[in-house]
C-alpha cells in the first residue's frame, strides 16, 4: 500500500453505539477500548429517545481495519444492542464548547464580534471575564477558540461529538442487515 | 410458597440441569451453603482453594461441553476465582461462576470482604452481573447460563450480596424459571443459524482449485462437537489436518490424514505444510501468535478459508479470502456436501515426506524422558484416559506425544497458560466421568501451585494419576534463558521442593517415585489399579532437556531449531541441495526413538 492510501484510512470516525442503560455499562464499553489499545478521541453519553437505552457517541482514531475490529469487539459485549459507523452515512455532527475568555473593556467589541460571526452566545461576564458557549462542528470550534486565545483562554469545557443520521433514518433502524 | 434468594439459585441451578458446584464457602455465601446442606440432588465439593473450585469447573466442563459451576463468597473468595475465569475465558470454555458479596446497603463502602467482582472480572468474562434485587435473582442465572453456553462460549459471572441470598420471595421453578431466554442485545450464532450457502460454496471452490490445501483445527471444533465432520471434510478431500493445541482431538490423532499440531512446537512437517500451502482452511482457529509466530511470514502464499462463530475473529490477525461467521458444525456439514473429492496428491506425499524426515523424536539412551511417560499413558491406558496438563515443558510434550482419539479427552490450559491448572482440571474432569481414567501430566514446578488439592481428591475418593516429570527446574524458562539468555539461568532452580512422595501421602494418596525407565510401566500399572484414591508418580527426568522443534517467538518457520543431531543431518541435506535424498536417517534415528502414529486399538 502507498503511502498516500495508508494516510487515507489513518482517520477519525464518528461512531455511535446504542447500549442498555445499566450501571456499569460505559465502564465495560471503555474498558475495551483502554485494554484492545484504541484510541478514544471523545466520548459522549446520554440517554436517548428510550429511558432504558443510552446512546454513546465515540470519536475514534484508526484505519479501517482497527475501526472493523472496534465495530465487532462492541458488538461482542452482551449490553451493546448497535453499532453504527457514520463513515459511510451522511450525519450531522455537533459539538459544544464553554470558554472563558479574558475580556477586558477595551477587547469587548472585538470579541462580542467574533462570537456573533461564529453565532456564539455569552452567558456571564465578570468585569475581566466573557464565558462563550459555542455550538457547532469541530472545526468551527477549533477555530474559534483558535482566535479567542488572542485574548487569553482561561478555562475551556468541550463535550466531545455527538451525531446523528441525516434524513428520516435513525441509529436504531441502520443497517439491519451489517450485524 | 416463598423461597429465599439462597434457595431459588439453587433451584434455578437444578432447573439448568447443574449437578456439580465446586466452592468454597464464607461469610457472604453462608446463606447459600445453609441451601446446600439441604440439597440432595447437586453436589457441592468442598475444594481447599477457590482457584481449584474455578479449575475443576472448568476440567468438568472441557471433558464433558456442559457448563461448570464454581462458587466463592466474596472478597478473597472471589479474587481467588480470578486466575480460573480468566483460564476459562481465554479458551472459551462455558462456566458460571457464583461469588458471594456484601449486603447491598455496605456496597462501594470498603465493607470487610468486599471487592467489585464485577468489575474486576469485566475484562475476562463474556458477561458479569451484580444482582442487587431477589426478584432479579432467577432472570440473571438463566442469562448468565444462556450466555456462558451459547454463541463463542466463555464464562459469566453472577454476583450475590448477602441480603439479596436471605430475601425472600414467592418462587414456583415450574413456572418462574426463565427457560427461554431472550436478550435483544446479545444474538449469538449459533447451530440454528442458517448456513451463508454463497461463502461455503465460495469455500469449496477454492478447495476444488488448490493444489497445495492444508486444514488447520482449532478449539472450535471441540466446541461445536465438529469431530465427524472435519473428518469427513478431511477424508472426501484428502486434505491432511493440522490441530491447534485446543482442536486436538477434532480429529482422531492416529488417523492417517492427521498431521499433529502446528505452531511454536508443533510439528515440524505440520509447520512446513502450513508455510508451503496454497490453502489455509482455518476451522475454529484463531491465529494465534504460538501458531503463526511472524503473522508477516505465516503461509505467505495462501488463500484463507476463515469458519468461526465470532465475527470478531475475522481479520482480527489474518485478512481470509473467504470468511465464513456461524457454527463449525453445521457450516462443516454444508461444505462436505457440495466439496468436491478430491485424492490423495504429490503434495500428500509431501507432507507424509517431511514427516518421514523430520519425525518427533527424542533419546534412545535408556534414560526416563517425559516423551517416553506419555507414550506408555497412550498405551497403559489404550488410548482412552482424559489427560489433563498443566503448563509448560511437559504440556508441549504431551501436545506432541499424547494422541487423542475423540474430542474432550484433552484438557489443557492454552490461551492462559496457567500453571497450577493440572491438578484441579483433572479432578473436575475425573467428577464428570467417572467411569474413565484422567491423568494429569504436570511438571516439579506447576504441581506445587494448586498441590492442596489432592486433599479434595482425597476426600472424594478420585483416583486422578499425576505423572509428576521432574526436572528439578521451571524447564520451559530454563530452555528459553538457555537458548536465547546466554545460558544465565535466573530464578529457575527448583531443586529444594517436597519430596512428592512423602507429600502425596501427607495427603491420604499414593506415592510412587520412578527413576529408572524400566520401572515406569510397572507404576502405571500399579496406579491403574487404584481406583479410590489419588496417585502421584513423581518421575525423574534429566534437567537440561528441551522440547523441540521450537520456533521461536515471532519468529518463522525457516527459523525453527530441532534436535541439534537431527540439525545436523538436515544441515548436511540441505547442503546437498538437489538430493533431498535422507541416506542418513538410519544412522540419526537409532540414537532415539520415533513416535508411531498408529496404534493397535485404532480401527480407522
Amino acid at each position: 500500500m502507498t503511502n498516500t492510501i495508508v494516510a487515507q484510512l489513518q482517520q477519525q470516525h464518528t461512531i455511535t453505539v446504542l447500549v442498555e442503560n445499566n450501571p456499569g455499562v460505559l465502564a465495560r464499553v471503555a474498558g475495551l477500548f483502554a485494554r484492545r489499545g484504541f484510541n478514544i478521541e471523545s466520548l459522549a453519553v446520554s440517554v436517548s429517545d428510550r429511558p432504558e437505552i443510552s446512546r454513546m457517541t465515540i470519536v475514534v482514531n484508526g484505519d479501517l481495519r482497527v475501526l472493523e475490529q472496534i465495530t465487532k469487539q462492541l458488538n461482542k459485549l452482551v449490553e451493546v444492542i448497535k453499532v453504527v459507523d457514520y463513515a459511510e452515512t451522511a450525519a450531522i455532527e455537533r459539538e459544544l464548547a464553554l470558554i472563558k475568555v479574558n475580556a477586558e473593556a477595551h477587547h469587548r467589541g472585538e470579541i462580542m464580534q467574533i462570537v456573533e460571526i461564529f453565532r456564539g452566545r455569552i452567558i456571564d461576564m465578570s468585569e475581566k471575564t466573557f464565558v462563550i458557549e459555542v455550538t457547532g462542528s469541530t472545526d468551527k470550534l477549533d477555530k474559534i477558540i483558535h482566535l479567542l486565545d488572542a485574548y487569553g483562554i482561561r478555562e475551556m469545557v468541550r463535550t466531545g461529538i455527538i451525531a446523528m443520521a441525516r434524513g428520516a433514518r435513525t441509529a436504531a433502524r441502520a443497517g439491519r442487515d451489517s450485524d | 410458597m416463598p423461597m429465599t434468594g439462597a434457595e431459588i439459585l439453587l433451584a434455578c441451578l437444578r432447573c439448568e440441569g447443574v449437578t456439580h458446584i465446586f466452592g468454597y464457602p464464607g461469610g457472604a455465601v453462608l446463606p447459600i451453603y445453609d441451601a446446600i446442606f439441604d440439597c440432595k440432588d447437586i453436589k457441592h465439593i468442598l475444594v481447599r482453594h477457590e482457584q481449584g473450585a474455578a479449575h475443576m469447573a472448568d476440567g468438568f466442563a472441557r471433558s464433558t461441553g456442559k457448563v461448570g459451576v464454581c462458587l466463592a463468597t466474596s472478597g478473597p473468595g472471589a479474587t481467588n476465582l480470578v486466575t480460573g475465569i480468566a483460564t476459562a475465558y481465554m479458551d472459551s470454555i462455558p462456566m458460571v461462576a457464583i461469588t458471594g458479596q456484601v449486603r447491598t446497603s455496605a456496597l462501594g463502602k470498603d465493607a470487610f470482604q468486599e471487592a467489585d467482582i464485577t468489575g474486576i472480572t469485566m475484562p475476562i468474562t463474556k458477561h458479569n452481573m451484580l444482582v442487587k434485587r431477589v426478584e432479579d435473582l432467577p432472570k440473571a442465572v438463566a442469562e448468565a447460563f444462556y450466555i456462558a453456553r451459547t454463541g463463542r462460549p466463555g464464562p459469566t459471572l453472577v454476583d450475590v450480596p448477602l441480603d439479596v441470598s436471605k430475601a425472600e420471595m414467592e418462587f414456583d421453578p415450574e413456572k418462574d424459571y426463565p427457560r427461554q431466554v431472550s436478550i435483544p442485545s446479545y444474538r449469538p450464532a449459533g447451530p440454528g443459524n442458517r448456513v451463508p450457502e454463497l461463502q461455503v460454496r465460495k469455500a469449496a471452490n477454492l478447495i476444488a482449485d488448490a493444489k497445495r490445501p492444508v486444514l488447520y483445527v482449532g478449539g472450535g471444533a471441540i466446541a461445536s462437537g465438529a469431530q465427524t465432520e472435519v473428518t469427513s471434510l478431511a477424508e472426501k478431500t484428502n486434505i491432511l489436518v493440522t490441530t491447534t493445541l485446543l482442536g486436538k482431538g477434532a480429529i482422531d490423532e492416529c488417523h492417517p490424514l492427521s498431521i499433529g499440531m502446528l505452531g511454536m512446537h508443533g510439528t515440524a512437517y505440520a509447520n512446513h505444510a502450513v508455510n508451503n500451502c496454497d490453502l489455509l482452511i482455518a476451522v475454529g482457529a484463531r491465529f494465534d501468535d504460538r501458531v503463526t509466530g511472524n503473522v508477516e511470514k505465516f503461509a505467505t502464499g495462501a488463500s484463507i478459508i476463515h469458519i468461526d462463530i465470532d465475527p470478531a475473529e475475522i481479520g482480527k490477525v489474518i485478512q481470509p479470502d473467504v470468511p465464513i461467521v456461524g457454527d463449525v458444525k453445521a457450516i462443516l456439514s454444508e461444505l462436505v456436501k457440495i466439496v468436491e473429492a478430491r485424492k490423495a496428491t504429490d503434495w500428500n506425499d509431501q507432507i507424509l515426506d517431511w514427516k518421514a524426515r523430520f519425525p518427533l523424536v527424542y533419546p534412545n539412551d535408556g534414560k526416563l524422558y517425559a516423551e517416553y511417560a506419555i507414550e506408555l499413558v497412550n498405551e497403559v491406558f489404550d488410548h482412552d484416559a482424559i489427560m489433563a496438563t498443566d503448563v509448560g515443558q511437559h504440556q508441549m510434550w504431551a501436545a506432541q506425544y499424547f494422541k487423542c482419539n475423540r474430542p474432550r479427552q484433552w484438557v489443557t490450559s492454552g490461551g492462559l497458560g496457567t500453571m497450577g491448572f493440572g491438578l484441579p482440571a483433572a479432578i473436575g474432569a475425573q467428577f464428570a466421568n467417572p467411569d474413565k481414567r484422567v491423568i494429569c501430566l504436570s511438571g516439579d514446578g506447576s504441581f506445587q501451585m494448586c498441590t492442596q488439592e489432592l486433599m479434595t481428591a482425597t476426600v472424594y475418593g478420585i483416583p486422578v494419576i499425576t505423572i509428576i516429570v521432574n526436572n528439578r527446574s521451571l524447564g520451559m524458562v530454563r530452555q528459553w534463558q538457555e537458548m536465547f539468555y546466554d545460558e544465565r539461568y535466573s530464578a529457575v532452580d527448583l531443586q529444594a521442593s517436597p519430596d512428592f512422595v512423602k507429600l502425596t501421602e501427607a495427603y491420604g494418596g499414593v506415592g510412587i517415585r520412578v527413576e529408572k525407565r524400566d520401572d515406569l510401566r510397572a507404576a502405571l500399572e500399579k496406579a491403574k489399579l487404584i481406583k479410590d484414591r489419588p496417585v502421584v508418580i513423581d518421575c525423574v527426568i534429566p534437567t537440561s532437556v528441551n522440547v523441540y522443534p521450537m520456533i521461536p517467538s515471532g519468529q518463522s518457520v525457516d527459523e525453527m531449531l530441532v534436535r541439534q543431531d537431527l540439525e545436523q543431518v538436515i544441515a548436511s541435506v540441505h547442503a546437498d541441495a538437489d538430493g533431498w535424498s535422507f541416506s542418513d536417517e538410519d544412522r540419526v534415528l537409532e540414537k532415539y526413538i520415533e513416535v508411531v502414529n498408529s496404534t493397535p486399538g485404532n480401527t480407522k
